[in-house]
């Protein structure tokens, strides 16, 4: 029995440039109170462009028909549980979509005045603290877009360090379990990558880094909660071993949501972390971003954070471009402020003692989740799970029923698929993040569809091979996409 | 929930943390606050800022009208709280709109191909040299002094640890156009990229096509930066550039204190397996229907981990939607005519004004003024509620006398006529 779906009738609809028909507008400009200026005069004929071939010709009508005619081509948040493991698709409060509207805060030019930016600025500045306060860091830079261009900067901080002190050494250690941003961050930071293997309980295997970590290696990058949803219990440790040979730690901030208020990377020996405020702080994903990626520091690498920084000067905020030890900029003007005020909106509505139970909530969710789905669904790793929890397709996979056609069948019943075939380290991983975000209701809806399509591969395995039925698109011929790379539309 | 756990209590949850590593103290952070409460906090916020200031700030942020649509669209919780679409079953609304993001695009610019969005323009340039560095085997970056001064210092940021050498070349000091001369005379045999920018960060519609020949000449690529997306509704598009980098702030974005915003790489189609980040492609699914999906992954970090294009995951999918939205809006004829509108506000004040060089420009432009240094003009004009331009000297010490003014189709031509007033 599904419960939580039917069938609903979706609307075709073409691409846009395919709706297009000559003349037809959806935009009005006031008239000019200027004098009209000849293009070609002003420009010079060779730098004036012909028309834009194929570009879009429709009415306004046609134009939010078309949009809202694909949005329901979406699954999102506000339909339902979210599952998909290490992503934290959290509701996403829309106060916070309001406020980073406010007039004042979203027409600001980044570069007007000090004396005419001091709100934003300091809107920057209580972000900065209550996120120092969070990590138990020492200083916070907001200026990183995403993860990913925050584990670049922490990296690139690292590395003026450690030059500075005289050698910047050669590689960043990633265990197996990493995202894959992870490599491909030190690589572009210019340090080779050697994967280190997990213990067989999968956590980092103290003995053998103690083995590997030599003058070489100039950091460990490491994410806590692992990708297995377990707390690294030998992180004071890890750390130690690390600092006595004079690396450092990073740590992938990504599973954040599982310590907020409960445990803090500053106390447990972390140098240098990023956050996720797309994550971690319910700032939405929008199918894909924008993200922004803060990173907080201990003190010893605050001189190399990326300029300008924050500077009280009296009783106004100002912004310090000389700073002689700075990596640089990451990214132009401050950061993606926008998606800052969400975050901080967030923290705000929240506060300290709200902060901390969304952490104990998220925990609960997951830990529920797993004593539920533990006697269908192979556990590989037995540990204390945080906010998540990794299966492994093992038993299902006898029957010819794999993770991905299990997470396709999920779709049948109502649900976004969990996060497929990750960690690496997890041979066809089921992982599953609920976040604090769903009740009971949702989620016991969401264990009994799982449990359905488990007695279902044993039953009917094709049924699940074939899966989603139910959707206005089957499955998608990847290959051929990417054989025969189609990436734009051409008129016929 | 906590009997089906086996606890009494949901503390117990957290019992395996070692004592070492566990907060002993709640946060240093003040309870929780209402919405009506977060709403009067940036109210009151927004308030310390400019308020009612007429502004004529350009210098890579741009002042344009946000269609009504934009936000309509981008509000609905299916665009604003999906996922990545990985899932393409129940992603099409968010790839579809991606894949007409894309052409849009490539016909804006000239481009064969284009990318799913990066972080903004400055990172797009980082992210171009190291394109045509795999793509050349070369491993040296040639770059215009009027690339924007942010978006230069960014590939500096980035270029330091690769090897990647930077070095620029200037611009004319009379036409403001880039130095063909001294960009013939840096060029090398290990020259994979030179990157110009046009309109320039002066304003000035640039050479491209010369800086192209010289660039291909010498086996390097030519890279093209735009900060004014609405220049492109006017402007020939840079058919010989090999890269179109660029941000899309212009395209219904608010300027949001520095982002977030949209950048773009666009590319050639024998580049296209160099290009980072997301790319949507077109294919069908099991009942033959068309159908959208990401790929090319094999280019992406989370498939090749340290040998990836790139270490970007995001993209601004939300951000890259709104500039669908506002080129759907305005379309063939009315990008044309915004553009238009532009071109003819800035060239009113430039009317009033004294403009630094002579080479033709879109809708930025330097300006001196006699008998006032930038700041004390700036000055004057804060107290008729006045932002006025961009003082250059931080960037260019030999233009420490000149401002960046910018006009759009927002500005009033009565603030215009204020300004100039004050300038006299």
């Amino acid at each position: 029995m599904i419960e939580k779906v039917r069938p609903h009738p979706s609307q075709n609809e073409p691409l846009i440039f395919e709706r297009s028909s000559p003349g037809k507008k959806a935009y009005q400009l006031p008239d000019l109170d200027v004098p009209a200026v000849d293009a070609l005069e002003a420009l010079g004929a060779a730098n004036v462009r012909a028309e834009i071939a194929g570009f879009p010709e429709v009415s306004e009508v046609e134009a939010i028909r078309h949009f809202t005619r694909l949005s329901t081509w979406n699954y999102a948040i506000d339909y339902g549980m979210y599952p998909l493991g290490s992503c934290t698709m959290k509701y996403n409060p829309r106060i916070n979509e309001l406020v980073a509207r406010t007039e004042g805060l979203a027409w600001a030019h980044p570069y007007q005045p000090e004396a005419q930016a001091q709100g934003c600025m300091e809107v920057m500045a209580k972000l900065e603290a209550a996120l120092a306060e969070i990590t138990g860091m020492d200083a916070v830079t907001l200026q990183p877009a995403a993860g990913a261009h925050g584990e670049l900067t922490g990296i690139l901080l690292i590395r003026a360090l450690l030059e500075k002190r005289g050698n910047p050494r050669k590689k960043i250690l990633i265990p197996d379990s990493a995202h894959g941003t992870n490599p491909a961050t030190a690589a572009i930071a210019g340090y080779a990558v050697e994967n280190i293997k997990s213990s067989e309980s999968g956590v980092l295997d103290v003995a053998a880094l103690e083995q590997i970590v030599n003058q070489d290696v100039a950091a460990l990058m490491v994410t806590n909660p692992n990708t297995l949803g377990v707390f690294e219990e030998n992180i004071v440790h890890v750390a130690e071993i690390l600092h006595q040979k004079g690396a450092m730690l990073y740590m992938d901030g990504a599973n954040m949501n599982a310590l907020v208020g409960i445990a803090r990377p500053g106390d447990f020996g972390v140098d240098v972390m990023h956050l996720n405020l797309h994550k971690t702080f319910s700032t939405p994903h929008g199918g894909g971003g924008p993200g922004a990626g803060p990173v907080a520091v201990k003190k010893m690498l605050e001189p190399f954070l990326p300029a300008p920084r924050l500077r009280r000067a009296g009783k106004k905020w100002a912004w310090d471009f000389k700073r002689k030890h700075s990596i640089g900029r990451v990214k132009a003007f401050y950061g993606n402020f926008g998606v800052l005020v969400r975050a901080l909106a967030y923290i705000l509505a929240h506060g300290g003692p709200g902060l901390r139970n969304a952490t104990v909530d998220a925990v609960l969710n997951a830990v529920y989740i797993r004593k539920q789905l533990e006697p269908y669904f192979d556990l590989p790793y037995t540990q204390a799970n945080m906010h998540e929890v990794v299966f492994s397709d093992d038993r299902q996979a006898k029957l010819g029923v794999r993770t991905g056609d299990i997470a396709k069948r999920l779709i049948d019943y109502g649900f976004h698929p969990y996060t497929v075939s990750f960690p690496l380290i997890v041979h066809g991983a089921l992982m599953i993040e609920p976040t604090e975000t769903e009740g009971k209701q949702e989620i016991d809806q969401f264990v009994s569809a799982m449990i359905a399509i488990a007695k279902e591969a044993e039953s009917d395995p094709q049924l699940v091979k074939s899966a989603p039925h139910g959707t206005r698109t089957s499955r998608v011929d990847e290959v051929t996409a990417a054989r025969k790379p189609v990436l734009r539309w051409k008129p016929a | 929930m906590l009997d089906a756990c086996g606890v009494s209590s949901a503390e117990e949850l957290f019992a395996h943390l070692p004592e070492a590593v566990r907060l002993p103290r709640p946060l240093a952070l003040d309870p929780g606050i209402s919405e009506y409460e977060i709403v009067q906090y940036f109210r009151d916020r927004a308030e310390e800022n400019a308020n009612g200031y007429a502004s004529f700030l350009g210098a890579g942020i741009y002042n344009h009208f946000r269609p009504v649509l934009v936000d309509t669209v981008v509000s609905r919780g299916e665009f604003l709280t999906s996922y990545t679409p990985y899932q393409a079953e129940i992603s099409q609304g968010t790839l579809t709109t991606i894949f007409e993001f894309q052409t849009m695009i490539c016909q804006l610019t000239g481009m064969d191909v284009a990318n799913a969005s990066m972080y903004d323009g400055s990172t797009a340039v980082p992210e171009a040299a190291m394109m045509s560095v795999r793509a050349t085997g070369k491993g040296r970056v040639l770059v215009a002094r009027s690339v924007h001064p942010e978006y230069r210092e960014v590939l500096r940021t980035y270029a330091k640890n690769q090897g990647m050498p930077v070095d620029e070349f200037g611009f004319v000091p009379e036409t403001g156009a880039i130095d063909l001369e001294d960009l013939e005379r840096r060029m090398d045999p290990l020259t994979a990229a030179v990157i110009v920018q046009s309109p320039n960060f002066f304003g000035i519609v640039d050479e491209v096509k010369a800086a192209a020949e010289i660039a291909h000449k010498h086996g390097a690529l030519l890279v093209m930066v735009f900060t004014e997306a609405v220049s492109l509704g006017i402007l020939e598009p840079p058919a010989d550039a090999d890269i179109v980098a660029g941000e899309l702030q212009s395209f219904a974005i608010s300027p949001s204190y520095g982002g977030p915003y949209a950048g773009i790489i666009a590319t050639k189609e024998k580049l296209i397996r160099q290009v980072p980040g997301r790319l949507v492609g077109q294919s069908v699914d099991s009942r033959g229907n068309r159908a959208f999906c990401l790929t090319l992954a094999t280019r992406e970090q989370h498939i090749r981990r340290e040998k990836a294009t790139s270490n970007i995951c995001t993209n601004q999918a939300l951000i890259a939607l709104m500039a669908t939205v506002f080129m759907t809006v305005f379309g063939k004829e009315g990008l044309r005519e915004l553009a238009t509108q532009n071109l003819a506000k800035a060239h009113y004040l430039a009317g009033k004004l004294k403009p630094r060089f002579s080479g033709p420009f879109f809708n930025e432009f330097v300006a001196r003024f006699e008998g006032k240094s930038p700041d004390e003009l700036n000055k004057a004009l804060l107290k008729k509620k006045i932002i006025g331009g961009l003082p250059l000297g931080r960037f260019y010490p030999e233009l420490a006398d000149s401002v960046l003014l910018c006009a759009t189709e927002m500005t009033k031509r009565s603030d215009m006529d204020r300004l100039a007033e004050v300038a006299q």
